[in-house]
């Protein structure tokens, strides 16, 4: 099973000011496949938005990166900026949480979108204008308002412009790193919608990075949870929900409240995530697990699949016969 | 201590609060006439001792200004505010003074809310410096130890002498909250509480108000979040424009909403199970600006329901015919 994106065992560092190195990001595997759409979930420091920026060769130079990321089963990390650049924004491309800081304010929304195009020589002139406005009308911004600063938008419409921007060289795979968590419910509903339908009358392929379980559960067929740089599960959302096979899946849904869910125990994880910039041993989550026993102290757990494309990192599924000696 | 028979802590009637917009050199040349915005308009609302309210609704509707109002951090055009059942809406400064310490806000972001260079022991006990509380040093200190254990910082010795750094973004709120209750508060205004924390300690923020509103406090929440609203208040009021309208039981709003404003909201609340697909009735548009505020009922022009008659009627806040509950109020003329 070839996917249109593969990530293969991606570590990324940092260096950090007093000389020693965070490990963000370690050993992650995820592929998408043309129009599916796939949830990185976690929380803060938990790596999903670095996994993400080194997929688009955005992250800042104190970073070092390993691994490999497969476009079509091409290895664009391999020669750095050289084999990454024909593929951003061509072939993948990324929104932001912040919209107001991925436009420019000086500039109109569709002659921001304009340039885009005639930089990647998509479109010149009086035929970029037009599919500027065409692209402004794919994501719900009426025409007129295309001539309007960043500053004079809502929010909402503000993120539906870097989704425009982000569309212009028509990408097959979106990344939307918290593409709603400042905006408000309602608005939040709206991009939401607007996702949908994008990657429905599109094929695009989406992996949205969010901490939002519940955005997950409803946006994307696929999800992929993060802790401490590594992935501890991945599988459907279905199976995420129903069927989880890690305590951190398990615990992170009981934690997140639901309208409906008045009857629930609705608890915390106790303990904090460990600190990335020294080694750990064993399981990272094992300090705030419900479920840990023996292996989990000294033996750190693998990815293992545990059903249809379902794989979990946990001791709960199996120790490994080497360990169990 | 409680007030009067029904216990209320708080009562607001009829609030409203303005806010000048500034008009500019070519607006101060041209006299273009000053407008205001209508943050808080006509809010009427009650919490009593041990009961947590939770104020919902979009950014610019005017819940943050509500709370501040109540706290007396904001002035009010008209309308009466009644705090232990004394009327506190226009007193000064000095009458306030020692009122301020019954009344407590946290706000919403732990990291910025928290001097970075005192060590939590100092910003727990600082509040008791300013209203001159607590006795000699070490009585405050054994103050600011029962806050921490309350918060359930223990064991306290362990985060006396922290910075806020070096604590948890969770671990800082429940310092933010601490800092609150050692002036023993029988009202906190909690503003967006656990929006800023990570989602595996935010039930635990949350359980801890609940504990304290079991223990007798009166607890107004604000929120945009109904999911928490729903599993954590007694009380939900949903908040569009600068009016509530629509309060009752948690339980009965997300039941049985009856103003197409609540039911929509409720409507793109996303579910955790993904089975439970969602149909999302979505409102276009964003709320209006508070600058011209629609005529008739102010929903209105967004509303998917509206007739006619809703352009001209301004709708009081009254029992639904499909209430199920005594205090169930909606401000729709079809509920």
């Amino acid at each position: 099973m070839t996917g249109l994106l593969e990530v293969e065992d991606l570590h990324v560092w940092f260096d950090l000011q007093d000389g020693g190195e965070l490990h963000a990001v370690q050993g992650v595997s995820l592929s998408v496949e043309p129009g599916e759409r796939l949830g990185l979930v976690g929380e803060s420091g938990c790596g999903k938005t670095t996994t993400a920026l080194a997929v688009m060769g955005l992250l800042p130079p104190s970073a070092s990166v390993a691994g490999r990321v497969l476009l079509d089963g091409e290895d664009i990390l391999a020669g750095g900026e050289s084999t990454i650049r024909p593929h951003r924004w061509v072939d993948v491309a990324i929104v932001f949480q912040g919209a107001m800081n991925a436009l420019n304010p000086v500039r109109t929304v569709a002659s921001q979108i304009v340039e885009a195009l005639e930089l990647h020589g998509r479109a010149r002139g009086a035929q970029a204008r037009a599919e500027a406005g065409e692209l402004l009308e794919s994501v719900g911004i009426p025409a007129g308002r295309g001539e309007r600063f960043p500053h004079e938008l809502s929010g909402g419409m503000r993120q539906r412009a870097a989704i425009a921007m982000a569309l212009s060289c028509r990408p097959r795979i979106l990344i939307a790193d918290e593409p709603t968590t400042a905006l408000d419910v309602m608005v939040q509903a709206q991009i939401l919608e607007l996702l949908d339908a994008l990657c429905r009358d599109f094929g695009l392929a989406l992996l949205l990075v969010t901490h939002d379980l519940p955005v997950v559960a409803q946006l994307c067929d696929q999800g992929t949870v993060m802790y401490a740089g590594e992935i501890v599960e991945r599988g459907s959302v279905d199976d995420l929900f129903h069927a989880p096979r890690h305590p951190y899946s398990r615990l992170l849904f009981a934690a997140t409240p639901d309208l409906d869910g008045e009857g629930d125990e609705v608890a915390s994880i106790p303990g904090a995530p460990p600190r990335l910039d020294r080694p750990l041993a064993g399981c990272p989550f094992r300090p705030r697990c419900d479920s840990a026993f023996s292996p989990c102290a000294s033996l750190r757990p693998r990815l293992q699949t545990v059903g249809d494309r379902h794989a979990a990192a946990c001791h709960l599924n199996g120790v490994p016969a080497e360990a169990a000696r | 201590m409680s007030v009067n028979g029904n216990r209320q802590l708080l009562e607001v009637e009829d609030l409203v609060v303005q806010y000048a917009v500034a008009r500019g050199l070519i607006g101060a040349v041209r006299r273009t006439p000053r407008q205001s915005v209508h943050a808080v308009d006509g809010v009427t609302l009650s919490v009593r001792a041990g009961e947590l309210l939770a104020l919902v609704g979009e950014s610019g509707c005017g819940k943050t200004t509500t709370a501040q109002a109540v706290l007396r951090l904001v002035d009010a055009v008209s309308g009466t505010i009644r705090f232990e059942g004394r009327e506190i809406t226009r007193l000064g400064a000095r009458s306030l003074r020692p009122l301020r310490r019954r009344m407590q806000i946290v706000y919403q972001d732990p990291y910025e809310s928290l001097d970075p260079r005192l060590r939590v022991q100092a910003t727990v006990e600082e509040p008791l410096l300013i209203h001159g509380l607590g006795g000699s040093k070490a009585e405050r200190t054994e103050r600011v130890r029962a806050a921490l254990a309350r918060v359930e910082l223990s064991p306290p010795e362990l985060f006396l002498d922290r910075f806020p750094h070096e604590l948890s973004g969770g671990q800082r709120q429940r310092v933010a909250i601490a800092a609150g209750l050692v002036l023993e508060p029988r009202l906190l205004v909690a503003d967006e509480p656990v929006s800023m924390l990570d989602v595996s300690v935010r039930a635990g923020v949350l359980h801890l108000l609940n504990g304290l509103r079991e223990s007798g406090l009166g607890i107004l929440m604000i929120t945009h979040d109904l999911s928490t609203a729903a599993r954590f208040a007694d009380r939900i009021a949903v908040m569009y424009l600068g009016r509530i309208v629509e309060e009752g039981a948690a339980r009965e709003i997300v039941r049985n909403p009856q103003h197409p404003y609540t039911k929509a909201l409720l409507s793109v609340v996303p579910r955790r199970d993904p089975r439970d697909r969602m149909r999302p009735q979505i409102l276009s548009g964003e709320t209006p600006d508070a600058v011209r505020i629609p005529s008739g009922c102010r929903f209105h022009p967004r509303c998917p329901v509206a007739i006619e008659e809703c352009r001209d009627h301004d709708p009081l806040l009254r029992r639904p015919h499909k209430a199920e509950t005594p205090e169930h109020r909606a401000a729709c003329i079809l509920a």
